[in-house]
């Protein structure tokens, strides 16, 4: 198999595009170094979080209120996270709850609430709790499914954990 | 346990023995937690971070987690000593970096197969390492270490954001599940990048030997999961375990069936020629001889050489690295020495003179 050298270096060329232009057909093929750059290898670009942060985040904290939001705990800005990814003490996740929120969201496959293992401390509650989300969203899915008798059923198991919580 | 111990002898996981061994070195299992009631590392005062070092040292090294665990204070640590640990994967390069003023350390346990780095990025980092594919004992292990630790340390959680880190990336369960895969015939092929994509589409990270930024060398590979909210620990596990790994696996098994079937020749060069140079040069750069023991291993594990075993190949990709080579040889040596003494460690451990 002969490989096609980067359009702008000598690497092999491991992305590769057409666009049509005004009629014109311009075929690109870009190492991943030069396709990064280009902005044309979306898989193989590092995809760090601090690219998440600019190009996701960025727009919409800047429009909010977000730019002169800070954490009550350690003082940290919202502004300073932004800047390196981190956040300075658990009261954060309180203080920034909306925007990291939509952040978490985003760089965790849609991912919004914890589900997994809970400290022994807050177990009992902790893990009824995490029981009804997800019977919620298979609640969801069956609903989509129109599968209505499993919904019913679900419903009512809902109810009777939310309940035992109360 | 001492350090010099621990250079003598290849860890667990590189034993080159369970499951996929042939695809699969090493397994690996990280949880990141942090003790509730002081701010994550980066914002801690010194006291702070003494605070948290002392409590959790406490914990680590009282004997529940086994009796034969090594400490080392790695703001003290020689400079050689914190290389030779990130070489082994018991320390990141991040919690390698000369700085005096952030007193951190890592506990060793038996056999290196769990080290327990404090005050990285996060309070505390459990990683479990197992040679082979074996993540969910990897991951047992960890969940083990994690339970006796929280009997007395109160790990920051919220039971919407779960357990809470310092980098909202590792939110959540805090886990971060990785195989170190050995991929020469998929990069021979020119299909590497084609991994790489389709990886990245299934939201996981692929790395070089040592992690974010760091290159491929010996055609190892880091695979290892993004997502750590919204999935349970045992989800992600399954996910890598029943989906992800085998698939890569298959395909480096058809790449390597491929080059058996079409290009035979070509491949039994490449092995030979690697044979052929790490037996008899003299002087070795640390680059080359990883590349060259690649196609080595390919081709003990396609037996097209019978010569050597894959815990001899596995273990010299280990102590061809600097900081090894500079233990094993008991000094500080300039680049120079280092690719002689290589030379001499490679052709004598592959039985040639």
């Amino acid at each position: 198999m002969k490989h096609r050298k980067c359009d702008r270096c000598d690497r092999p060329a491991t992305n590769h595009s057409v666009e049509i232009v005004n009629g014109q057909k311009i075929e690109k093929h870009l190492c991943d170094t030069h396709a990064a750059e280009e902005g044309l290898a979306a898989g193989v670009a590092p995809n760090t979080f601090n690219d998440l942060l600019s190009n996701i985040v960025k727009p919409a904290a800047e429009r909010s209120e977000a730019s002169d939001l800070a954490c009550e705990d350690c003082g940290l800005s919202y502004q300073e996270f932004r800047k390196h990814s981190l956040l300075g003490c658990p009261g954060c996740y309180e203080a920034f709850e909306s925007q990291l929120g939509a952040l978490v969201e985003r760089a965790h496959e849609g991912g919004t609430h914890h589900l997994g293992k809970v400290p022994r401390r807050a177990r009992a509650g902790e893990q009824r709790q995490q029981q009804v989300l997800r019977m919620r969203t298979r609640l969801t899915e069956a609903i989509t499914a129109e599968d209505y008798e499993l919904a019913a059923r679900l419903r009512d198991d809902i109810k009777r954990v939310e309940d035992q919580l109360s | 346990m001492t350090l010099q111990r621990i250079t003598d002898h290849a860890g667990e996981w590189l034993r080159g023995a369970g499951p996929d061994s042939e695809i699969v070195i090493s397994s690996r299992v990280r949880l990141a937690r942090n003790l509730a009631g002081y701010p994550f590392v980066g914002l801690a005062s010194v006291r702070q971070r003494e605070e948290v070092l002392q409590r959790s040292r406490e914990e680590v090294m009282n004997g529940q987690l086994g009796r034969d665990l090594l400490w080392i204070d790695i703001e003290t640590a020689q400079e050689l000593d914190r290389q030779l640990l990130v070489e082994r994967h018991l320390i990141s390069r991040q919690h390698a970096q000369p700085d005096a003023t952030c007193p951190r350390g890592v506990a060793i346990g038996t056999d290196e197969t769990f080290a327990i780095m404090i005050n990285e990025e996060d309070h505390l980092r459990i990683q479990v390492l197992r040679s082979g594919m074996q993540l969910r004992e990897a991951f047992d292990h960890a969940d083990r270490i994690d339970d006796a630790l929280e009997r007395r340390l109160d790990f920051s959680y919220s039971s919407r954001f779960g357990y809470l880190t310092a980098c909202p990336t590792n939110v959540g369960t805090g886990i971060r599940v990785s195989v170190m895969l050995h991929l020469p015939a998929l990069k021979m092929t020119g299909q590497i990048d084609k991994v790489k994509r389709a990886a990245r589409d299934m939201h996981l990270a692929v790395r070089g030997l040592f992690g974010e930024g760091s290159e491929a060398l010996g055609d190892l590979y880091q695979i290892s999961n993004q997502t750590t909210i919204g999935r349970s620990e045992r989800e992600i596990l399954e996910d890598f375990e029943q989906s992800v790994v085998p698939k890569i696996i298959a395909y480096e098994q058809q790449a390597r069936q491929a080059l058996l079937r079409e290009r035979v020749t070509r491949l039994d060069d490449k092995i030979w020629r690697a044979w052929a140079i790490l037996t008899h040069a003299r002087m070795l750069r640390s680059e080359e001889s990883m590349a060259l023991l690649s196609h080595l291993r390919m081709g003990v594990n396609l037996g097209r050489i019978d010569a050597i075993d894959l815990r001899c190949v596995n273990e010299l990709l280990l102590l061809c690295q600097p900081a090894h080579l500079q233990h094993i040889n008991g000094a500080t040596m300039s680049a120079h020495e280092r690719h002689q003494a290589r030379a001499e460690l490679v052709r004598r451990r592959l039985g040639a003179r």
